[in-house]
């Protein structure tokens, strides 16, 4: 193989390394040749000969609430805290968090943390779960529609945007609690994906609710929160009544399956903030609910 | 109108006499995706026979150093092979005319690196068509590149779809007369597919037509005649969906295009349908899991035929469907032959999309215990049928389907189609939380698990005539997961996942040489003539794909539903292969 040729390869291989790693404006604009290195953010003092490994999280760089590639999100905020009391300094690995995100990031070892799994998350290890949240009724206030439950009949003379995650089964739950009932006509699917061009794909649902193209949305209940008190009309959110208990879901960070020494530290730090955690939580205006009664 | 009296003349005497395909064969370069516009992926090279071909050995190994699954082939072009990589899709041109096949040149393109966070399955690519001194591809985000066959300079580049809305590119594109004709993927994340033409020129997208929509979407007009009463009507591709649902309809084209000049018709086949579970999209959700026929110059869609109706099995429907001319009960038929990943070996009259016959070729399939050929229309086994939070057990096939994308060969000599096929079921078994961009979801739970008989995989032979197998080579540990090639020296050529390189005797199906390469195969096998006259064969060695991702390290073969559920059909591969890509090229 000719030199010119090899270097070529290599530098493929250089390119898909690189990936994980990128600012999300040149994400958005150019790709990884101008947009190389890790996130890395100080938080230790400077480095001592046995200074602690960088705490090492993947992340969405385009997903508020959640993340962002400018720190904007709740979890950068958590990951921060965590980075802070563990006394390492926090590096990012950007990732969109999609179909083969744990593969590509804990899995292939881009990183060690993730911020936000369901705590029964099968392909990472969850560690206690840290927030819970439900899926909930978005409304424009001027409607005063009020809805609560999935049985109001009036449902069925309104039009329900959901968020539209993919095919095999793929759903959010009130999609099938919907058509359970016999709700399918009157769906609007709005891709969780969005145009990724754009900064928080998965608001459009949201904004759909503002701008009167569907009468009510049904979404998780941190970006509804979120989304809606960003909106130029007030919109209201409204929590789903039990009789569909598939709608609340724990919340955890998550390790590689193992990694049980990083898993205890992690727990360690996010018992002992409870409370700033929940302050943060609310000033993203997270619908909080209890965690189940433990089951002995 | 003399010329177009003797070119009709001449068609006529093509249909009453000829048994052969309606495009040439391949013979010393191999220029499109599967060999020819009919996609026989048939050799007319002979050298190589039952008698001589345990003579072969590697005369060339080129690693990649890419370690995603190596799909589709080389071209050879005069003396030059081209080889298309996974992403970042290189293009390497090999000089085949000096010693040791050194490299001449490598074309980078570049492609945008967020297309890998969202491509479904893994970071593919299908291959190359040749045409006007160029090669042209596709690249994982969604562009169609020609660049100078000699050269290796860049000609055109073409953004055909938008990695931020989901859409990705993996197929190969086929040349057809001036226009380039490609499709897009993304299914799982509900774009909405499409075929589209630019022109070979300079790349302009000259026509697009969708496979969900109101007919001026879907390109069906005055022309359209489908065979049957169930694909005809006006706005199927809304219609056929709760109210707005075609939009995120899926239907993509990540499989083949076939074309017929005589005919003048393109045919391919399209996926599954988007985005909600079938619960969600009541209806048969036209124009997913369909074969459409197309008027190239246009786009204009001929004939449309929906294999499977309101899908609930993942049965895209993307195989390749392969163009000859037999006799069916005695009377000359062009054929349309599509090995579907629903199990059912589909002849159709590729002139109006009449469904001849549908036989089980892999006989674990369950879903459907057969086609009605009066309506066209399957008959649905209820209690097979998935359904979103209830257990389904022993569904055949599972997922993955009675075969993949790879595709099948189809020898003239022995008028048999060699189709590359998988044994596995699966289980629906209610529904775990998953996780996407912030937010919880249910899926389901599906595992994958060898079928009965105690093999993953098997090399049929079919007789398209006959509506049956002839003979079949068993695969025990993994399914064949590799394209097919046959030859006029009656070889069979094949690769497994666990990395063996097979040839077999066309016409009795014994093992006659195998050689281990260096990783799994899910490319597959081509041949071409070398400057110095001999016969050669090349096939890319490098596990991968969404079933052969299960090698991957990161994939926990601890865990059943792992890669969607493959790894419980596949939880052995690591002790078998590793990843990592590579060319071979055997000769003797």
């Amino acid at each position: 193989m000719s030199s010119d040729a090899s270097k070529a390869l290599l530098s493929l291989a250089v390119a898909v390394v690189a990936l994980g790693a990128m600012d999300i404006e040149m994400w958005n604009r150019q790709g990884p040749a101008a947009a190389g290195g890790l996130a890395l953010i100080p938080i230790a003092h400077a480095a001592t000969p046995g200074e602690p490994s960088p705490l090492r999280v993947c992340a969405d760089p385009n997903n508020l609430p959640f993340s962002n590639q400018r720190g904007e999100g709740f979890e950068n905020v958590l990951a921060l805290m965590l980075a802070r009391e563990l006394k390492r300094n926090l590096e990012y690995t950007w990732w969109p968090q999609r179909r083969g995100f744990i593969r590509n990031t804990l899995k292939s070892g881009r990183c060690d943390l993730v911020m936000g799994i369901p705590a029964n998350f099968e392909m990472a290890e969850p560690t206690a779960p840290y927030y819970r949240s439900e899926y909930v009724f978005v409304m424009r206030a001027d409607r005063k529609l009020d809805l609560h439950s999935l049985d109001d009949p009036r449902l069925r003379g309104l039009s329900i945007g959901l968020h539209a995650i993919g095919d095999d089964y793929a759903n959010v739950p009130p999609a099938q609690a919907l058509a359970a009932r016999g709700m399918v006509g009157n769906i609007r699917g709005y891709s969780i994906y969005g145009d990724y061009s754009r900064p928080d794909p998965p608001r459009a649902l949201i904004d759909a609710v503002a701008r009167g193209e569907v009468d009510v949305a049904i979404a998780w209940g941190p970006l509804a929160g979120y989304f809606a008190a960003r909106e130029p009309v007030p919109l209201e959110i409204a929590a789903i009544d039990a009789r569909d208990p598939g709608m609340q879901f724990s919340i955890s960070a998550g390790v590689r399956r193992g990694d049980d020494a990083l898993k205890s530290a992690v727990e360690r730090v996010l018992a002992s903030r409870h409370a700033e955690i929940e302050g943060v939580l609310r000033e993203y205006h997270v619908p909080l609910v209890k965690p189940p009664e433990e089951k002995s | 109108m003399r010329i177009r009296l003797t070119y009709l003349l001449a068609a006529a005497l093509c249909t009453a006499v000829s048994a052969q395909p309606p495009a040439s064969y391949p013979g010393a370069e191999w220029t499109l995706p599967n060999g020819d516009f009919a996609n026989t992926r048939y050799s007319t090279l002979a050298q190589i026979t039952p008698a001589n071909v345990a003579e072969l050995k590697p005369v060339n190994i080129m690693q990649t150093g890419i370690p995603n699954g190596h799909e589709g082939n080389p071209l050879v072009v005069g003396n030059t092979m081209y080889v298309v990589t996974p992403y970042p899709d290189n293009l390497i041109a090999i000089d085949l005319g000096k010693p040791d096949g050194p490299l001449k040149w490598v074309y980078e393109p570049h492609p945008d690196p967020r297309a890998v966070g969202i491509a479904c399955c893994d970071v593919v690519n299908r291959g190359a068509s040749y045409a006007d001194g160029k090669i042209i591809y596709n690249t994982l985000d969604a562009h169609t590149v020609a660049v100078d066959a000699r050269t290796g300079k860049l000609a055109w580049k073409t953004r055909v779809g938008d990695i931020n809305l989901g859409e990705t590119i993996t197929m190969a594109p086929l040349v057809v007369k001036d226009k380039v004709i490609v499709g897009n993927s993304g299914g799982e994340l509900g774009v909405r597919g499409y075929v589209a033409a630019l022109s070979v020129a300079d790349g302009h997208e000259l026509w697009r037509a969708y496979n969900s929509g109101p007919d001026v979407d879907v390109k069906i007009g005055p022309g359209f005649k489908a065979f049957y009463p169930k694909d005809q009507g006006k706005d199927l591709g809304v219609s056929s969906w709760p109210a707005n649902q075609w939009k995120l309809g899926g239907g993509t084209v990540w499989g083949w295009i076939s074309y017929d000049p005589e005919l003048n018709l393109i045919y391919y086949g399209s996926g599954n349908p988007g985005v909600w579970n079938p619960d969600l999209r009541p209806g048969d959700n036209k124009w997913s899991c369909s074969i459409i026929a197309r008027n190239p110059d246009d786009g204009s869609a001929r004939w449309a035929f929906q294999i499977v109706p309101h899908d609930a099995w993942d049965y895209d429907e993307i195989m390749e469907n392969v163009l000859v001319d037999l006799n069916i009960g005695g009377q000359p038929r062009k054929l349309l032959l599509h090995p579907g990943r629903s199990g059912f070996m589909f002849v159709l009259d590729r002139t109006n999309g009449e469904l001849l016959s549908a036989e089980k070729f892999q006989q674990s399939t369950n879903w459907a215990d057969g086609y009605d050929l009066k309506t066209g229309k399957p008959r649905e086994v209820a209690d097979k049928r998935t359904k979103f939070g209830a257990v389904t057990k022993g569904i055949c096939p599972s997922s993955t389907g009675a075969k993949e994308f790879v595709p099948s060969a189809f020898s003239p000599r022995t008028g048999l189609l060699y189709i590359p096929a998988h044994n596995t079921c699966m289980d629906y078994e209610g529904i775990e939380a998953n996780y996407i961009a912030g937010t919880p979801y249910l899926g389901a739970d599906v595992k994958m698990y060898p079928g009965p008989g105690g093999y993953q995989g098997e090399l049929v032979a079919w007789d398209p005539v006959a509506a049956k197998q002839v003979w079949g080579a068993k695969e025990e540990k993994f399914p064949v997961y590799s394209g097919v090639l046959a030859t006029a020296g009656d070889v069979v050529f094949y690769g497994t996942m666990d990395g063996w390189f097979k040839a077999v005797d066309a016409r009795s199906g014994k093992p006659l040489w195998k050689f281990k390469t260096g990783s799994g195969i899910v490319g597959n096998p081509m041949t071409f003539t070398g400057p110095d006259g001999k016969q050669y064969v090349a096939v890319y060695s490098g596990v991968g794909g969404w079933m052969g991702a299960v090698a991957f390290p990161a994939i926990s073969t601890d865990d059943p539903y792992a890669a969607l559920g493959v790894v419980g059909a596949m939880k052995d591969i690591k002790q078998y292969t590793s990843p990592g890509g590579a060319l071979y090229v055997f000769g003797r």
